[in-house]
């Protein structure tokens, strides 16, 4: 439980958040590793989990009938995957697979929106990292769609 | 504008085309090829600092400003490599080995891989971006212990469009380089990154109070690449772009290529990224 502790704070996603509020939310977490090719989670399933990304890549994916997997985006150590588990319906909206071995922290988004209930303050503090996290993935897939190297040099 | 080199001095020579030969063309993807060109006696160098760029022609056709992607340790061979964009690369495109073109310069001011010795360095490339700064990283590979740690972060539209992929698989693989490709669309078999290539700053390991960073691509891949770069820590002044605008005449002449009171063939193409970064923006040209 201690290091759990410990790689919650030292993860980008949660730095700075207080002592406390770690501990209360330290109950809600585990360990996880996945292998290559294993699924954090498969569109359309429920969200119940989302994960901190402590070692390895994890591809966004979504697929299409007669085309395939097509990779949105890749996530690597630092990163955060999922946010579905604070939106309602509360439903994964892309395939997460493991490109390699992963290393994880696992978060149950259902203990978590309860303590965020319980804990306003900590209902704000989770909202604020998922917000910075959504500006940072809008951002890169403004640019994206931009289709920046198609352009003439 | 302070200058971040004294471009070399011009006269009227450098307006006058040499004729040189094409020896080998290459197709590096769909729409990009690369020209070995030479004199057509065989005989003499073309000397040239990375990120110069010479001005390419096709008689009867017209002329291009078109970077040099070649090793500037191997002068004897001058080698260009650029997209089929239109009428004279169409043109250059349908050369064939013997055929004969013109070069006028180089010119322009180079990168400052001098400057950045001793620190870490950090190449930013989008889609052929990456070829007016292959000459730089023939450059700092050779010199390999005289700069901190070396990273390439490089972006394209998918894995075929990833240009000199040979190449940089083999510099990946002499481990005292940091590569990190990009694309934006994933295949079934490609095992890399997926995503812009500006999110590849924050996770990538260099020391950004010690580096240097070169930037090249299109205007808006490099305004937000520069952004990315200020926002880790890197100092203004030491983040570089390099400019393509319709450059002509390459000796500040025409006005072509002129962005408010900059002559890009002549003070640029490559800039300190604070010092152009209002003319990024410049809506309407």
């Amino acid at each position: 439980m201690e290091n759990l502790v410990r790689y919650l704070a030292e993860h980008p996603f949660l730095r700075g958040m207080d002592a406390k509020h770690l501990d209360f939310i330290v109950g809600c977490a585990s360990n996880v590793v996945f292998q290559s090719g294993d699924f954090l989670f498969k569109a359309g399933a429920p969200a119940d989990q989302f994960y901190l990304l402590r070692y390895g890549t994890v591809a966004l994916q979504v697929y299409a009938p007669g085309q395939g997997a097509t990779v949105v985006d890749t996530l690597e150590e630092g990163e955060v995957v999922g946010w579905s588990w604070l939106v309602e319906p509360h439903r994964a909206r892309f395939d997460a697979i493991a490109r390699q071995t992963v290393r994880a922290i696992c978060l149950d988004g259902e203990c978590i929106r309860r303590k965020c209930e319980s804990d306003h303050e900590l209902g704000y503090q989770m909202l604020m990292r998922v917000v910075q996290v959504m500006d940072q993935r809008i951002h890169a897939t403004r640019i994206q769609l931009l289709d920046l190297y198609g352009a003439n040099l | 504008m302070a200058l971040i080199s004294e471009p070399p001095a011009v006269s009227l020579d450098a307006m006058v085309p040499r004729l040189v030969t094409l020896e080998h063309m290459r197709n590096e993807t769909a729409d990009t090829f690369t020209m070995e060109l030479a004199p057509p006696d065989g005989i003499g160098d073309f000397p040239f600092l990375p990120g110069q760029f010479n001005m390419l022609g096709v008689l009867g056709v017209g002329e291009v400003p078109i970077s040099i992607s070649g090793n500037p340790l191997e002068p004897h061979a001058l080698i260009h490599t650029t997209r089929e964009v239109g009428a004279v690369t169409r043109a250059l495109k349908r050369l064939r080995p013997g055929s004969v073109l013109t070069v006028r310069g180089p010119y322009g001011t180079p990168w400052p891989v001098e400057a950045a010795e001793g620190r870490d360095l950090v190449l930013i490339a989008g889609g052929i971006g990456l070829a007016p700064l292959r000459p730089v990283i023939y450059r700092v590979m050779s010199e390999r212990q005289k700069y901190g740690r070396f990273l390439v972060l490089y972006g394209a539209r998918t894995p075929e469009d990833i240009l000199f992929a040979k190449e940089l698989s083999r510099w990946r693989a002499q481990f005292d380089m940091e590569l990190l490709v990009t694309v934006d669309r994933g295949t079934a078999s490609w095992r890399g990154n997926v995503g812009v290539v500006t999110k590849l700053v924050p996770r990538a390991p260099f020391d950004p109070g010690d580096a240097f960073a070169m930037v090249c691509g299109p205007e808006v891949m490099m305004r937000f690449g520069a952004q990315e770069l200020a926002l880790r820590g890197v100092p203004m002044d030491r983040i570089f772009v390099s400019m393509e605008r319709n450059m002509k005449c390459g000796i500040g002449l025409c006005g072509h290529c002129q962005v408010r009171g900059e002559f890009v063939c002549r003070t640029g193409p490559v800039y300190r990224y604070a010092e152009i970064a209002p003319l990024l923006e410049v809506r309407e040209l």
